[in-house]
C-alpha cells in the first residue's frame, strides 16, 4: 500500500503540488489525470523521490520512503516514462537486466528473468535479446521499457504517460498487456495519463488533479455520478458521461434473468457496446451468453439506459 | 519582525555569505599574481632578461592607490555582486585600469628621450588581464547580448584601443617600441596578411560554392570530393606550403607570364594556393549541409510555382542555406587568419613575419607585435560573422 | 569495398615504415628534385627518431589534454558545476579563434625553446575540440534516457559511468582524433622553436631551398596524420561495436 500524506512541492514561489493526500491499495491500478501542468508528474516523481518533496511524506507498506537513500528506494520501484528511455547503447537483454545488475543478482538468475520477461511480452528471445533498441518498432520499444521496469520484481510500478507516444491500435494492445501483467504479477500500479479513456479503462481508482491539488480520488463510477468539483465533471466530459458510465459496467454484471431473441453478447462486453449493438440491429434486448454457451440472462434497452444514470 | 521582513533579511544575508565561485577563483589568482609576480619588467635593452618591478614600485602613490582601489572594486563585484551589468562594468573598468597602469609604468620608468630601455608588461599584468577578461566574458555571457550589441561593443572597444594607441598612451611599452621601429613594415605586413587571408577565402568561395552545389545535386560525387578535401586538411600547413613551392616554381620557370604575375615558388603564391585548398572543405561541406537542410516542401513549392531550376537554386535553396554556408565562411576566415602566419616561413609575408623573426631573435616583443594583431583579427572576424549568421538565422525563423 | 580500404591502409602504413627505416632506398625518387648535387634524403638526423619524437610529443600532449578536457567537460555538466557551463562554452568559442602558431609563439617566452613550448601549445590547442565534443556528447544524451537511469536507481556516479560517458564516447573520441591531427600539423611548426620532429626536415628544406626535403618532411607528416586519424577511427569502430549477451 502506498500512503501519500499531505505532500507538497514548491519551486521558489510557485506551488506545483499542494497538500496531496492519497492512498493506493495494494495490487490495484490508480490513474492520475489532470490538465497538462497540473502537477501529475511531479506527484508521481515524489513517490520514487526523483523529486524531493518540500513537505509531507510518502509511506510504502508503512515505511517512510526517506528511510533509505533514494537510489536504493528506486531499485525497488519500477518506473516507466513516455518515450521509453531505453539505453540506446545496450541490447534489449542488457536494458532489461539493468536493475537486477544494480541489485547484484547472479548471472543465472538475471538470464532466466530476462528470458521470462521477453516471453511474457511476446518478444522472441532468440531474435530480440541481442537487438539494439533502435532496431525495434515503437510498440516493441515500449514493451521492453515496461519489461525493464518489472525486471527486479518490484511491488510498485510508476508509469508516466507510458503509452503517450503510441498510435491508437498499439496503445489499446499495450493497455490490455498492462492489465494482464498487473494481474499476473500483482503489481501495484500508479499511472499518469492525460487520456480520460485510458484512465477509466485501466484505473480501479482515478485521481483528478488541478493546479497542484487533488480534487478527487475514487472509483471511476463515483467520479461520474458524484463529482466532488465542477472541474471533475468537466474533465470527465459532461456530454458523454452517460456513455462513460455504461462503459464501466459489463453485460455479465448487469444481466437480468429472462429470455431474449435479440443478438448474443459475451458477459465481458461493456454495456456501452451492448447498447451500440442494439441500436445497430434494431432489437430491444440482447442475450448474454458465456463462451461455453450458458445463457446468463438478458439485457433490455430500458435496463441498460437505467444503468447510465446516477 | 514580521515573517516577510525576516525572510528579506535572510535573503540578503544569504547573498552576502554566498561567494561567487568563479569570482573567488579569479580574485585569488589575480591577488596572488599581484603579490608574487612582477607587474612590469624593466630591461636595459631589447634582448637581455629584465628586472621585475611590482605595481607599487612603478606608479606614483596616487596612481597605485587609484588602480588598487579600482581593482579592489572589481574583486568585490566578482565575489558578491550578482547583477551582470555591474559585473561587466567593473570588469571593464579593471581592464582599463590595468592597461593604463602599465602605460603609466612605461612612462615613469623610461628615462626621458631614451630609446633603448624596454618596459615590458610582466606576469602580474598578463594574469590580471586574463582574470579580468574571463570576468568580463562571464558577465557578457550572463547578459546574453544580441548580435547587434555584440558587434557594436566590439567596434567600440577597437575604436577605444585605436584612439589610445594613436594618442601614444602606450608608446613607452616594449611592444609599441618594437612597433615604432617597424611602423612602415607593420602596415605592409598587415595589409599582406589581410590580402592573403581574404584572397584565398574569395577564391575558395568562388570555387567551393559551385562545387558544393554540384555535390548536393550529384550525391555520388559527394564522398569522393569530401574525402579528398578531408585528406588535404590533414597535411600540415608548413608542409603543404613547401610542397606547392616545387610545382609553382617550375611553372614560373616554364611560363614567363606566370612569373610576371607573381606566381613563383617562393612568396605569396604557394601560400594562397595552400590556404585556398584548406578553405575548400568547410565551404563545400557547409554548402552541402545547408542545401540538405532546405525543406523539400519549399523546393517543391518553388518548382510548382513555375520557377526554373536556376531560379529555385538562387532564389530559394541558396537563400535558405545561407546561414549554414556563412558558418563555413566564418570557419575558413578564422582558420586562414591564423594559418597565414605560417606563410611567413616561405617568404609569403604577413604578420607571421614578426612572429618568426621574434622567435629567431628571442625577442618576445616582436613576437607579440605579430601575435596580438593576429589574435585580434581572428577574434573580430569570428565575432562579426557569428553575429551575421545569427541575424540571418533570426530573419529566416 | 572495405577490403580495398584495408589494402590502401596497409600500403600507406608500409610506405611510412619503409621510408622511416630505409630512407636511402627512396633517394632515386627524390633526386630529380634537388639541384647542384644536394642530398635527396634528409641527412642531418635520423628520420625514424624524428618521427617517433614528434609522435611522442603529440601523444603526450593529446593524453594530457584529453584527461583535462574530459574531466572539465564532466565537471561543468554536473549540477555542482553547472554555473560554469555558459562561460566554458564561450571560452571554447573564443579559444578556437586563437591560431595554434600564436599559442606556440606566446609559449616560447614563458618556458624557453625546445619541446616544452610545443607541448604547451599542443596541450592548450588540443583541449578545445575534446572539451567541446565532451560537452556536446554529455549534453545531448536523451533526457528520457537519463530520467530512466535515475528512475531505476542508478547513483549519479553509476549514471555517469554506465550511461552518459558510453553515450558520449563516440563524440569524445572524435574530438581526440581531431585534436591529434591538428597537433601533428602544429608539431611541425614546433620545429621553428627547436622541438624535435619532422618539421626539422621541412625547415631544413626551406632554408636550403631543397624541395626534396620539404616534400619528404611534408609527405611523412601527412601520412602520419592520416594513418593516425584513420587508425583511431578503426579502433573506435571496433571498441564501440555493440556487444551482445550470447
Ligand atoms: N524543476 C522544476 N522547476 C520549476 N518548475 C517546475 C519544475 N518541474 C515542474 N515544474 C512546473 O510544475 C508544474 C507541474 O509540472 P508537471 O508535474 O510536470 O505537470 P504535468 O505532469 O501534470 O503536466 C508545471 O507548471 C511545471 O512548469
Ligand atoms: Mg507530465
Amino acid at each position: 500500500m502506498i500512503a501519500v500524506e499531505n505532500l507538497s512541492k514548491r519551486y521558489g514561489e510557485t506551488t506545483v503540488v499542494d497538500g496531496v493526500s492519497l492512498t493506493v491499495e495494494r495490487h490495484s491500478i490508480t490513474a492520475i489525470v489532470g490538465t497538462s501542468g497540473s502537477g501529475k508528474s511531479t506527484l508521481l516523481r515524489m513517490i520514487n523521490r526523483l523529486v524531493e518533496p518540500t513537505s509531507g511524506r510518502v509511506l510504502i507498506d508503512g515505511r517512510d520512503t526517506r528511510a533509505e537513500p533514494a537510489y536504493l528506494l528506486r531499485r525497488r520501484i519500477g518506473y516507466v516514462i513516455q518515450g521509453h528511455g531505453l539505453f540506446p547503447h545496450r541490447t534489449v537483454a542488457e536494458n532489461i537486466a539493468t536493475v537486477p545488475r544494480l541489485l547484484g543478482w547472479n548471472e543465472r538468475r538475471i538470464g532466466a528473468r530476462v528470458r521470462e520477461l521477453l516471453e511474457v511480452f511476446a518478444l522472441d528471445p532468440a531474435t530480440y535479446a541481442g537487438a539494439l533498441p533502435h532496431q525495434l518498432s515503437g510498440g516493441q520499444q515500449q514493451r521492453v521499457g515496461v519489461a525493464r521496469a518489472l525486471a527486479a520484481e518490484p511491488l510498485v510500478l510508476l508509469m508516466d504517460e507510458p503509452f503517450g507516444a503510441l498510435d491508437p491500435i498499439i496503445r489499446a494492445k499495450a493497455q490490455d498487456d498492462l492489465l494482464d501483467i498487473q494481474r499476473r504479477f500483482g503489481t501495484t500500479v500508479v499511472l499518469v495519463t492525460h487520456d480520460m479513456d485510458e484512465a477509466f479503462r485501466l484505473g480501479s481508482k482515478v485521481a483528478v488533479m488541478s493546479g497542484g491539488r487533488l480534487l478527487q480520488c475514487d472509483r471511476p463510477a463515483v467520479l461520474l455520478t458524484r463529482p466532488a468539483d465542477p472541474f471533475v465533471s468537466r474533465l470527465t466530459g459532461l456530454a458523454d458521461r452517460a456513455m462513460r458510465l455504461l462503459s464501466l459496467v459489463t453485460a455479465g454484471e448487469a444481466a437480468l434473468p429472462g429470455a431474449s431473441d435479440g443478438p448474443a453478447v459475451a458477459p465481458t462486453t461493456s454495456l456501452r457496446e451492448v447498447l451500440s449493438e442494439l441500436v445497430w440491429s434494431g432489437a430491444d434486448s440482447a442475450r448474454v451468453i458465456d463462451v461455453d454457451g450458458t445463457v446468463r440472462g438478458r439485457l433490455t434497452v430500458a435496463a441498460i439506459l437505467a444503468r447510465g444514470r446516477p | 519582525m514580521s515573517g516577510a521582513q525576516l525572510r528579506a533579511v535572510r535573503v540578503s544575508g544569504a547573498s552576502l555569505t554566498r561567494v561567487d565561485p568563479l569570482g573567488a577563483v579569479l580574485v585569488a589568482a589575480g591577488a596572488a599574481a599581484l603579490l608574487f609576480l612582477p607587474f612590469v619588467v624593466f630591461k636595459s635593452n631589447r634582448i637581455v632578461p629584465g628586472d621585475p618591478r611590482s605595481l607599487i614600485q612603478v606608479l606614483p602613490a596616487w596612481g597605485a592607490f587609484g588602480c588598487a582601489a579600482l581593482l579592489a572594486m572589481s574583486a568585490l563585484a566578482a565575489l558578491w555582486v550578482t547583477d551582470a551589468r555591474v559585473r561587466l562594468m567593473l570588469a571593464l573598468a579593471g581592464i582599463a585600469a590595468v592597461a593604463l597602469a602599465a602605460a603609466a609604468a612605461g612612462d615613469a620608468l623610461t628615462p626621458p628621450g631614451d630609446r633603448i630601455v624596454r618596459i615590458a608588461p610582466g606576469g602580474a599584468f598578463w594574469v590580471l588581464m586574463v582574470c579580468l577578461g574571463l570576468f568580463a566574458t562571464d558577465a557578457t555571457t550572463r547578459l546574453k547580448p544580441g548580435p547587434a550589441v555584440r558587434v557594436l561593443f566590439l567596434a567600440a572597444s577597437l575604436a577605444l584601443a585605436g584612439v589610445a594607441l594613436a594618442h601614444g598612451t602606450f608608446d613607452h611599452l616594449s611592444v609599441m617600441r618594437e612597433y615604432a621601429v617597424n611602423a612602415e613594415r607593420f602596415a605592409r605586413e598587415a595589409r599582406q596578411h589581410l590580402k592573403l587571408a581574404f584572397g584565398s577565402l574569395a577564391a575558395a568561395a568562388l570555387i567551393g560554392l559551385p562545387l558544393g552545389v554540384l555535390c548536393h545535386r550529384a550525391p555520388r560525387l559527394r564522398p569522393a570530393v569530401l574525402t579528398t578535401l578531408n585528406v588535404i586538411q590533414t597535411i600540415p600547413a608548413i608542409a603543404l606550403f613547401g610542397i606547392l613551392m616545387a610545382p609553382l616554381g617550375a611553372l614560373a620557370a616554364a611560363v614567363p607570364l606566370a612569373d610576371r604575375l607573381g606566381i613563383r615558388g617562393i612568396g605569396a603564391a604557394p601560400a594562397v594556393v595552400a590556404l585556398f585548398l584548406y578553405s575548400l572543405l568547410p565551404i563545400v561541406a557547409n554548402t552541402v549541409a545547408g542545401l540538405k537542410r532546405v525543406s523539400r516542401a519549399a523546393v517543391e513549392a518553388a518548382h510548382g510555382m513555375g520557377m526554373t531550376s536556376w531560379q529555385v537554386l538562387t532564389k530559394v535553396e541558396l537563400v535558405l542555406a545561407l546561414p549554414v554556408i556563412l558558418t563555413g565562411v566564418r570557419v575558413v576566415l578564422v582558420q586562414n587568419i591564423g594559418m597565414v602566419t605560417v606563410a611567413a616561413l616561405i617568404g609569403g609575408g604577413g604578420l607571421g613575419a614578426f612572429v618568426f623573426q621574434g622567435i629567431g631573435q628571442t625577442a618576445i616583443d616582436l613576437v607579440l607585435l605579430g601575435a596580438i594583431p593576429i589574435v585580434t583579427l581572428a577574434f573580430s572576424a569570428a565575432l562579426t560573422l557569428d553575429a551575421l549568421v545569427e541575424v540571418l538565422d533570426r530573419v529566416k525563423a | 569495398m572495405p577490403r580495398a580500404a584495408t589494402v590502401v591502409r596497409l600500403a600507406a602504413l608500409a610506405l611510412l615504415v619503409a621510408f622511416l627505416t630505409k630512407p636511402q632506398s627512396f633517394a632515386p625518387l627524390f633526386a630529380p628534385l634537388t639541384q647542384y648535387g644536394a642530398p635527396p634524403i634528409y641527412d642531418q638526423g635520423n628520420l625514424l627518431q624524428l618521427a617517433l619524437a614528434q609522435l611522442g610529443t603529440v601523444c603526450l600532449a593529446a593524453a594530457a589534454s584529453s584527461l583535462v578536457a574530459v574531466g572539465l567537460g564532466i565537471l561543468v555538466t554536473r549540477p555542482s558545476g553547472a554555473q560554469f557551463l555558459p562561460l566554458s562554452r564561450t571560452l571554447v568559442n573564443i579559444g578556437q579563434t586563437f591560431p595554434p602558431v600564436a599559442v606556440l609563439a606566446v609559449a616560447v617566452p614563458l618556458v624557453g625553446f625546445g619541446e616544452k613550448p610545443t607541448l604547451i601549445a599542443l596541450f592548450a590547442y588540443g583541449l578545445l575540440p575534446i572539451f567541446e565534443n565532451t560537452l556536446v556528447g554529455l549534453r545531448t544524451c536523451p533526457p528520457a534516457v537519463l530520467e530512466a537511469a535515475s528512475g531505476m536507481g542508478m547513483s549519479a556516479r553509476q549514471r555517469l559511468l554506465s550511461v552518459e560517458l558510453p553515450l558520449a564516447t563516440p563524440l569524445i573520441l572524435e574530438g581526440i582524433r581531431l585534436s591529434l591531427v591538428i597537433n601533428v600539423g602544429t608539431a611541425t611548426i614546433g620545429s621553428t622553436v627547436a622541438a624535435k620532429g619532422l618539421g626539422e626536415v621541412i625547415i631544413a628544406g626551406l632554408l636550403s631551398s631543397n624541395t626534396a626535403f620539404i616534400l619528404q618532411g611534408g609527405l611523412l607528416t601527412g601520412l602520419m596524420a592520416i594513418l593516425l586519424y584513420d587508425g583511431l577511427a578503426a579502433l573506435e569502430r571496433r571498441l564501440l561495436r555493440p556487444v551482445t549477451l550470447d
